[in-house]
């Protein structure tokens, strides 16, 4: 478990828009890196190509190579499936299966790839509860509906339901931009814990959290508005924030920034 | 007046003089006494053109004498009110009437036996004779059509929302649109013409579920269509992110998350066909007597059987087609309340 990824002068597109520019970084095992930088820089986008969910928008694509432990997920061979067992996600707004139970939102990635041992379903159901931190919360409703959790507890949801397919490593896109400063705490936590067994790579808006979380930080920026993102930096998170090499990354973590 | 109309201008300029129910009571009473008087002096008569008569007048007053009282913007406000509330009304009087006709005309001659005896031998004068073998022939029929329109409907909408992206797409969407649009009628001569000329088929009510397939098939892509859209596609990404592939995704996360929507289409698609005659009368025919056999022989149907029973020049005839009619809304009204409990329970949890 716990894989690492290393980016080559990857470039990427929407249609014909150039989204991102020339990305160069690598993401160590069993760390959690941190994405910051302003909106629509392209830092989620990086995110998606990691595991290939950028192809469900139509007429993205991909140049250069992104490479899980060396081996390159965009060789035409490669089943994006497979690509996406290995690299899970969690996505901004907490997103369950509305027709599915607690329980089986937790097991859905195994039940829907055809696992049907019930006594092993259960026990990936109670060990990714409690990888979540949830498990205390929720044990005695497990039939309940995922929708009837509140925000938090749905984000913490869709964290097991991630890591009960036991993945590579872990994409977080702002994960706790849609909750209140308590769940915050709860995930920020619980990041803390998970990076023992994964890889974790979260983007966040919020400079605190990376500063807080994350082992070493990238910041991407843009020229202007119309132009490709790009990776300005990406160091030792004390590093970043105390004494960052750019002046742009700087200026944005001082907020001098535009 | 002064008393009748509630003048709360004060001291405040947040208050405005207001008409009371009391004195709008007093108008719709004045409005009936003018009417009354009106049809006693004129040659007014009939009792829609009083209602009618009356409804004008009340708002024509209420109108005038809040432009008065309270004022310009409180006027529009009543004016526009009545209106809708008279639309309202007069769009929902058809449709009670039709029920109410339908259901007094009805059960005049409707109970077990004719429900359960056919039209074998029945001479159209004879007081007894029944629709059993024409709510089997519909029942079939609507069944059959349903069985081939709506497993085909639905892979037809999960292909244009999940999986074109081009031209074919397009084209796809265009022509079940010019579909919705096409007569009943047509969609039975074009079985006539294939099924039962060009391939030498007999009238059967398998002919007919063809034809009413036709029928059902662009209200149940597009109703899917619809209900496929509104799923949100963070289910999907959420799907793909755990490895699921995109078929399972489709099969076990998106319909199930649709289903409640889906079958309410699907059951309106059915209440459509269900009172369809006219591509019946090219391709089922109908028959006074009971066929089981939907794949072999004339069959008869309960629209049919009123379209044929209510042309004859006969009173008990005529009861009769009114009875069939109401077990064909029966039927109808069955199917809507199946599908409303099977959307309850089926689909999303909350």
């Amino acid at each position: 478990m716990a894989k690492s990824i290393q980016m080559k002068n990857v470039d990427i597109y929407y249609g014909k828009f150039h989204a991102v520019q020339d990305v160069n970084l690598s993401v160590p095992p069993r760390a959690v890196t941190a994405f910051i930088g302003p909106s629509g820089c392209g830092k989620s986008t990086v995110l998606r190509t990691m595991n290939r969910m950028h192809e469900v928008i139509p007429g993205a694509r991909v140049e250069g190579r992104v490479e899980l432990d060396g081996e390159d997920i965009y060789r035409p061979a490669v089943d994006p499936v497979e690509v996406r067992r290995a690299v899970g996600m969690v996505f901004q707004r907490p997103n369950p299966f509305p027709t599915m139970s607690i329980r089986d939102n937790v097991v859905a990635g195994l039940k829907l790839q055809g696992v049907r041992n019930k006594s092993h379903l259960e026990e990936v159901t109670e060990r990714s509860l409690r990888g979540a931190n949830l498990w205390n919360e929720v044990k005695d409703r497990l039939g309940r509906p995922g929708g009837s959790l509140s925000g938090g507890q749905q984000q913490r949801l869709c964290i097991a339901r991630a890591i009960a397919v036991q993945p590579e490593i872990l994409l977080m896109d702002e994960p706790c931009s849609a909750l209140d400063p308590i769940s915050t705490l709860a995930i920020e936590e619980l990041m803390g814990e998970l990076k023992k067994d994964y890889t974790i790579v979260i983007v966040t808006h919020n400079m605190q959290q990376a500063a807080r979380v994350s082992d070493q930080t990238g910041f991407f920026n843009l020229k202007a508005a119309g132009q490709p993102g790009r990776l300005i930096e990406l160091d030792n998170t004390e590093k970043i924030f105390s004494n960052p090499t750019e002046k742009a990354t700087e200026d944005y973590i001082s907020g001098r920034f535009g | 007046m002064a008393q009748a109309v509630e003048v709360k201008a004060g001291n405040s300029r947040l208050i405005r003089a207001q008409l009371s129910r009391r004195f709008l009571a007093a108008i719709a009473a004045g409005a009936i006494a003018v009417t009354f008087a009106l049809f006693i002096a004129t040659p007014l008569h009939g009792l829609v053109g009083f209602v009618l008569v009356a409804a004008v007048l009340y708002v024509v007053a209420q109108t005038v004498i809040s432009n008065v009282v309270e004022g310009r913007r409180a006027a529009m406000n009543r004016l526009v009110t009545s209106v809708v509330v008279v639309c309202a009304c007069a769009a929902v009087l058809p449709l009670v009437a039709v029920l109410g006709f339908t259901v007094i005309k009805g059960s005049a001659v409707l109970d077990l036996s004719f429900l359960t005896h056919t039209m074998r031998g029945v001479a159209e004068q004879d007081p007894y004779g029944g629709i059993y073998h024409a709510i089997i022939g519909t029942l079939e029929q609507v069944g059959l059509a349903t069985l081939l329109a709506v497993p085909f409907g639905l892979l037809v909408a999960i292909y244009l929302v999940e999986y074109s992206t081009g031209r074919l797409g397009r084209i796809v969407s265009f022509f079940v649109d010019v579909m919705t649009g096409l007569p009943s009628i047509v969609a039975g001569l074009f079985i006539f013409a294939l099924w039962i000329l060009a391939l030498g088929q007999s009238f059967s009510g398998f002919a007919g579920s063809l034809a009413l397939a036709i029928l059902m098939l662009p209200t149940v892509v597009r109703s899917a269509e619809e209900m496929l859209k509104i799923v949100p596609d963070s289910l999907r990404e959420g799907s793909y992110a755990l490895g699921i592939p995109k078929w399972v995704t489709v099969v076990r996360i998106v319909l199930p998350t649709a289903l409640a929507g889906i079958v309410t289409g699907v059951m309106l698609a059915i209440a459509r066909v269900t009172g369809e005659t006219a591509p019946l009368l090219l391709t089922v025919f109908g028959n006074p007597a009971l066929n089981f056999n939907p794949f072999s022989g004339a069959q008869a149907s309960l629209p049919l059987f009123v379209f044929g029973e209510a042309g004859l020049p006969n009173e008990t005839a005529i009861n009769r087609a009114w009875a069939a009619a109401l077990v064909l809304i029966l039927i109808v009204l069955v199917l809507n309340i199946m599908a409303r409990v099977i959307a309850r329970f089926a689909g999303v949890r909350s």
